[in-house]
């Protein structure tokens, strides 16, 4: 069966404004394919550790020294808005 | 239409180094070949001629002086997955339309060093998301071999530039066979390595625990030498494995007689189409020809790993993809506030298939989800190891189909993405496990389309894996060219 989905709930985490039309479009579609996807669920037992890299490394590690970081100007050329070297955005918090 | 941008890297490195021809030459033919052909096929996305004809002439002087590296002067094509310092880099999407990268990745770092030429960056689908190329932003790539059929993706771009002459070679980016599945529909020759063999340093992430580089070239030996170029550790990338820079050309011509290969029986099954199962069968009796002992390998959970890929793949785009917020680079709609803004930002700068797999990676990591969905894919990911593992006990290499099908309509499957998702159904388990994996053409099918076999080796196998298709190539004797190409 189809798996039924708040697709308004997962869009707001999201953070994705999505038209009326995509969300319908969204709501069937990853029902369909979540139903799909939920045969892992036939063979992946209690006893069978998951596996998050085929290849695992851990503590890679650098040498702690100071290295040149990219340009400043050359990075906040591709912002969409910059005001004194920094990325300027809209409001983030309400003010009193 | 035939020239020096049909021949192998290998020829024209010969031909380059007996000073019979120059980098400048060869730039010259495929810009050519660009110009005649790439309103058609759409391969490239930001073509890169003027910064080729530098590069050339200046390598042209630097072979002249004798020492230079194999692949200088030999033109390539980069996925705009890849970053380019200075070269628009848009990932296919019109999130990043507009950004240039402030720094170099590192394939093309190191063949910048060697003296690789840039013809330019090439089209795929968003963000590497698709099997058809149908997602990319800027227009659908055509497939050389048929206008009306599909490239395969998401390195679509990548894949037709080197069938049509528009490159000699080319990289792309391989996360569920985003270069082999495409490699296949348009007959050229597909590496994906071990998982962390080849640094990732400025590739646009999709699913990190899946994305690898890889190459497209006309023969086994070029990707051998291609992968000799840029392969090894590197230190501005932590997943990036501790093997050093090698030649990997040098045992292709080593003898496959008593190697032992597995067919993987799972892939010949009712969904594979008959000219797809003939053709490779017939590659297989030629490996035994050669020597080879062929025996039937089992990997009994391939139907769950397309199940499994399509949580965890889209899970980890979803949290990669979460940078695309308007804050630093790239599109910004403007909000009341922050949240709004980005909100309203990624909902106008991401297409569909984006769209679709944030949400579903989004739904699978959400909370109450988690342990059904990602937990349970990552224990199918063990067991998909596992299966490798016994079959890899009995057998040196495996042999399947790379894809199910030859070249598809555009159009075809848009509107059916699960119908899409099965075009991956052969090549994911190599992503899942990490294991390298190559693809060669092996005939037509009836339409005329190119068919492609798969060979996997274990992890680090590399020149086992090399050697194998470095046969079997020389046996089967492909030799067909897209109808286009004889034309003009």
């Amino acid at each position: 069966m189809p798996v039924e989905i708040d697709i308004e709930h997962v869009a707001r985490l999201a953070r994705l404004e999505l038209t009326d039309e995509e969300k319908d479009r969204l709501r069937r579609q990853l029902g369909l394919i979540l139903e799909h996807a939920a045969k892992v669920g036939e063979v992946a037992t209690a006893d069978v550790p998951p596996t998050a890299y085929a290849i695992p490394r851990s503590n890679v590690l650098r040498p702690d020294e100071l290295v040149p970081s990219l340009p400043r100007q050359d990075v906040l050329a591709n912002a969409p808005e910059v005001e004194d070297d920094r990325f300027r955005v809209p409001r983030i918090a309400e003010v009193e | 239409m035939s020239g020096l941008s049909d021949l192998t890297a290998t020829e024209l490195a010969a031909r380059l180094r007996a000073d019979e021809i120059s980098s400048a030459e060869i730039v010259d033919a495929c810009l050519a070949r660009i110009d005649a052909l790439d309103e058609r096929v759409h391969a490239y996305l930001t073509p890169t001629g003027e910064l080729a004809r530098e590069q050339a002439a200046s390598v042209d002087s630097r072979i002249s002086a004798g020492g230079a590296p194999d692949c200088a002067g030999i033109p390539l094509a980069l996925k705009d997955v890849l970053s380019t310092r200075g070269v628009t880099t848009t990932c296919g999407s019109k999130i990043l339309e507009t950004y240039v990268p402030p720094y170099d990745c590192t394939p093309w770092e190191r063949l910048r060093e060697d003296g690789g030429v840039l013809l330019g960056k090439t089209n795929c689908d968003e963000f590497a998301m698709g099997s058809s190329n149908e997602n990319s932003a800027f227009g659908p790539v055509h497939n050389p071999w048929d206008l009306d059929v599909v490239p395969g993706g998401s390195s679509g771009g990548s894949a037709a530039a080197v069938a049509a002459g528009m490159a000699v070679w080319a990289l792309g980016t391989d996360t569920g066979g985003s270069v082999r599945q495409p490699a296949s529909l348009c007959g050229v020759v597909g590496l994906k390595p071990t998982y962390g063999l080849i640094s990732r340093y400025g590739l646009i992430a999709f699913a990190s625990s899946l994305d690898t580089v890889g190459t497209f070239t006309r023969s086994v030996r070029d990707a051998a030498m291609l992968l000799s170029v840029i392969a090894g550790k590197d230190p501005m990338d932590a997943t990036s494995l501790d093997e050093p820079r090698r030649d990997y050309t040098v045992a292709l011509n080593e003898p496959v007689a008593g190697l032992r290969v597995g067919v993987v029986k799972e892939a010949f099954g009712d969904g594979v189409q008959p000219g797809v199962r003939a053709s490779v069968r017939r590659a297989i009796d030629r490996l035994a020809d050669l020597g080879a002992e062929v025996g039937e390998a089992s990997l009994p959970h391939t139907d769950y790993a397309l199940s499994a890929y399509y949580l965890i793949a889209p899970s980890e785009a979803s949290s990669n993809l979460a940078r695309y917020d308007g804050v630093r680079y790239g599109l910004r709609v403007d909000g009341s506030d922050s949240v709004e803004m980005m909100t309203r930002t990624r909902g106008a700068g991401f297409g569909p298939e984006v769209k679709r797999r944030v949400m579903l990676g989004t739904y699978a990591l959400s909370a109450g989800y988690f342990d059904a969905y990602y937990g349970q894919a990552q224990k199918v990911r063990t067991l998909i190891i596992r299966d490798y593992e016994r079959a890899f006990e009995a057998f040196d290499v495996l042999v399947s189909p790379t894809s199910p099908t030859t070249a598809f309509r555009i159009g075809e499957r848009a509107d059916d993405p699960l119908a899409m998702y099965l075009s991956d159904v052969f090549t994911i388990p190599a992503n899942l496990s990490g294991m390298p994996a190559i693809t060669i053409p092996c005939g037509l099918d009836d339409k005329g389309l190119p068919v492609g076999a798969q060979l996997t080796a274990p992890v680090l196998q590399e020149p086992r894996l090399l050697q194998v298709a470095n046969a079997l190539e020389g046996s089967i004797g492909f030799d067909a060219r897209p109808p286009l190409l004889a034309v003009a």
